[in-house]
Order: C-alpha cells, then sequence, then structure tokens
C-alpha cells in the first residue's frame, strides 16, 4: 500500500523533473524533450496499474496549476489546446507501456522497446492526432473531401515521429540499466510488487 | 515552487473554485458549438473583457502564457491560406485562442489549494473503490515535495559526470536519476510504515 503509494508520487515527480531538462532540436527544427519518455518510463519501470497512475497524479497536478509540462507550460489551458489528446494519451500509453513489459516474458531491454513503440507512440498517436485534427482544422469546409483535412495534423505527427523513436530506445535502455542495478525494484517484473 | 496562479489579486480570485471551473466548461463548450466568425470574435473578446480590470501586469503575465500557442497558430493560418479557405482558418484560431486563454484565465485566478480541493470534492465517489481522498492528498503532496529533491539529486549527477568527463552528460545519466526515484520511495515508504501508515 505505502509502497505503492510512494512509488506512484515519484514517479509523478520524475517525468515532471524530466520535463525540466532542456529540449534538444532535431535537424527538422521539432523539438524534443524528455517528458513522453517519463511516461514511457512509468510504464516499462511500474508496470500498467502503477505507471498509469503516476501519469494521471501528474496530469492532475498540471491541471491544478502546476507548471510541470515541458517548457514550463500547465494549468487548464494546456488541456483546451491543441496537445490535449496527447495528454489525455498519457495515461493509457503508460498502462500498455506496462502491460506489455509486465505480460511479454522476453529479455527485458526488447520487451519494454516494444511497450514504449506500442503504448508510447502507437496508442498515444491514436489519441493525440484525432484532437489535433479537430483543433486545428475545421470539421467541414465546403468543398473540401475530409481525408484533406487529416493531411496536416498527419504531418505534424510524423514530425514528432524520429523523436519519439529515440525515446523509445532511450526507454528501453534505461528500464535495462534499471533491472540491471536494482531487479527487485522494477515492479513491472516482480512478482511480489 | 512557483504556480500559475497570479500574485496579482483580482476580482476573479474571491470567487469559488467551482464556479468558475463550472462557467469554464459551459463556456469551452459553447465556443465549440459555434459557428461563424463574428461570434468567435464576439467571445474571444469577451475573455479579453474579463481581464481588463486586472491591471497591465496581469494582461502580460496572460499573453506570455498563450505564447507557447503560436506556432499552430502559424501553421493553421498559412495551411488554410494555402488550401484557400482563410474563413476556416480564422475560425480555428479564434476558438482556439478564445478557448486557451479562458481556460488560462481560471487557472491565473485560482490558488493551487483551492483546486485541490476541488479535485479532492470530485475524487470523493472513488472512496468507495478504496481510494480516500487523504491519500490523493498526501500523493499530491509528495509529487510536491519531490520534484526539488530529484531536481537537485539530477543536477548532482550531471556535475559528478562533467568532473569526469570533458563532454557534456547524455542520456545514461536518467539510470542513476531514475534509481533515485526508487530507492525514495522505498526510504518513504519505510518512513510511512512506521508512522503508522498511509490509509
Amino acid at each position: 500500500m505505502e509502497r505503492s503509494l510512494t512509488h506512484i508520487a515519484l514517479f509523478a515527480a520524475l517525468i515532471a523533473v524530466l520535463g525540466l531538462i532542456p529540449q534538444i532540436t532535431l535537424a527538422v527544427g521539432v523539438p524534443i524533450t524528455a517528458q513522453s519518455l517519463g511516461i514511457m518510463l512509468c510504464g516499462t519501470v511500474l508496470g500498467a496499474r502503477r505507471g498509469a497512475l503516476a501519469v494521471v497524479l501528474f496530469l492532475v497536478l498540471v491541471a491544478a496549476g502546476l507548471p510541470l509540462l515541458s517548457g514550463g507550460r500547465g494549468g487548464l489551458g494546456v488541456f483546451a489546446g491543441p496537445s490535449a489528446g496527447f495528454l489525455v494519451g498519457f495515461p493509457v500509453a503508460a498502462f500498455v507501456c506496462g502491460l506489455i513489459v509486465e505480460r511479454w516474458r522476453m529479455a527485458i531491454g526488447p520487451a519494454a522497446f516494444v511497450g514504449a513503440v506500442t503504448g508510447g507512440i502507437a496508442v498515444l498517436y491514436a489519441f493525440g492526432i484525432p484532437v489535433l485534427a479537430a483543433r486545428l482544422t475545421e470539421a467541414q469546409i465546403a468543398g473540401m473531401p475530409l481525408n484533406r483535412n487529416m493531411s496536416l495534423p498527419l504531418a505534424l505527427a510524423a514530425l514528432y515521429l524520429p523523436g519519439d523513436l529515440i525515446k523509445a530506445v532511450l526507454a528501453a535502455l534505461i528500464t535495462r540499466g534499471v533491472a540491471r542495478a536494482r531487479p527487485g525494484s522494477l515492479l513491472s517484473r516482480s512478482a511480489a510488487g | 515552487m512557483l504556480t500559475l496562479t497570479s500574485p496579482v489579486e483580482t476580482w476573479l480570485h474571491p470567487v469559488r473554485a467551482g464556479w468558475k471551473l463550472f462557467a469554464l466548461c459551459v463556456f469551452t463548450f459553447a465556443l465549440f458549438s459555434m459557428e461563424g466568425i463574428q461570434a468567435l470574435v464576439l467571445a474571444l473578446a469577451f475573455v479579453v473583457v474579463l481581464q481588463l480590470p486586472c491591471g497591465a501586469l496581469f494582461l502580460r503575465t496572460a499573453a506570455r502564457l498563450l505564447w507557447p500557442l503560436w506556432p499552430f497558430v502559424g501553421i493553421v493560418l498559412v495551411w488554410h491560406l494555402w488550401i484557400a479557405a482563410p474563413a476556416a482558418g480564422a475560425t480555428v484560431v479564434l476558438r482556439l485562442v478564445a478557448a486557451v486563454g479562458a481556460a488560462n484565465l481560471v487557472t491565473m485566478t485560482t490558488r493551487l489549494t483551492d483546486m485541490i480541493a476541488v479535485i479532492e470534492w470530485l475524487a470523493r465517489p472513488l472512496g468507495r473503490a478504496g481510494l480516500s481522498p487523504r491519500l490523493i492528498a498526501l500523493a499530491i503532496a509528495l509529487v510536491i515535495r519531490f520534484i526539488p529533491v530529484l531536481s537537485v539529486r539530477a543536477l548532482q549527477l550531471s556535475e559528478a559526470w562533467r568532473a569526469r568527463s570533458p563532454r557534456r552528460s547524455r542520456w545514461p545519466l536518467l539510470v542513476p536519476v531514475t534509481l533515485a526515484a526508487l530507492d525514495d520511495a522505498d526510504h518513504v515508504a519505510e518512513a510511512l510504515r512506521a508512522r503508522g501508515g498511509a490509509g
């Protein structure tokens, strides 16, 4: 009980701290931040349930008005903005990351990579892109086929994809490092957790 | 830690947090069901008028909070001009700025404690599932306390790295940072248990 609570709280803090790391700008000019790496790590290290709860706790504090998102953003405004779908998808992403690492009994590194790509990219984009589309384009523009409306949000998402793939690799490497240093602390894989 | 609540006392600060959040929900819902540029311009003007009595400093902070939106605004305008639908572009931008502006206004005029009180009130139904409001409050307090602790730990680790290597610290540093979070979690859990548990 206490152990679950403190792990959830400390990893919520870890997501915030990763958001403080200055962003690196990729060659195409898209900033990548370590924050979504934190989301992946919550799943791969804490497991599905605790990982998702840690992310929910983090988002509650952001909504309450703490500027914890990368770039010092926060408050209710970010949930009204174009990236709201990604924020809502964060806990689900962490849950799927954790579920794959928990259930798929292969070496921790590859399992964490598959989890991070499935949860942190596929699931996250499935939440983020439709909202991005709804916020950045009109549903119906006269004389415009509907699928053209998706081209802008898809192009934006494609810009972030390389950075997110790098983060999935890092999440796998970090999870493997943690597993080596503290095999018992990796709650996603420990029977007692 | 700094919150986004404005230290400038405005007429909106004493209003109950629950009412402000309810009004925000109604306004946002209306905004997204609204059609037509005139109506959206009026809605945006309404958000601005609400903040006019709050003073120049407040307005400047509000503008800075909106600043991260500009890449989106730019991309939306360029894209809609390119597909020759400037009216749709203007609608999207007006709606976006008004929605984010209104939400920021509520955040800037509501204290963190009031906001957390609303969250605890909203979480009451979870009490039956074993998640008592006390646990949520404790978890929130732990996060707020441990963000600076973990930041300092990360900074120390990066300084230790730089003492050993001429290169800038990179991702392998995140392994000990994650381990620090795990170890701290274990220690705090023990401390909580020693004091009679969290439940």
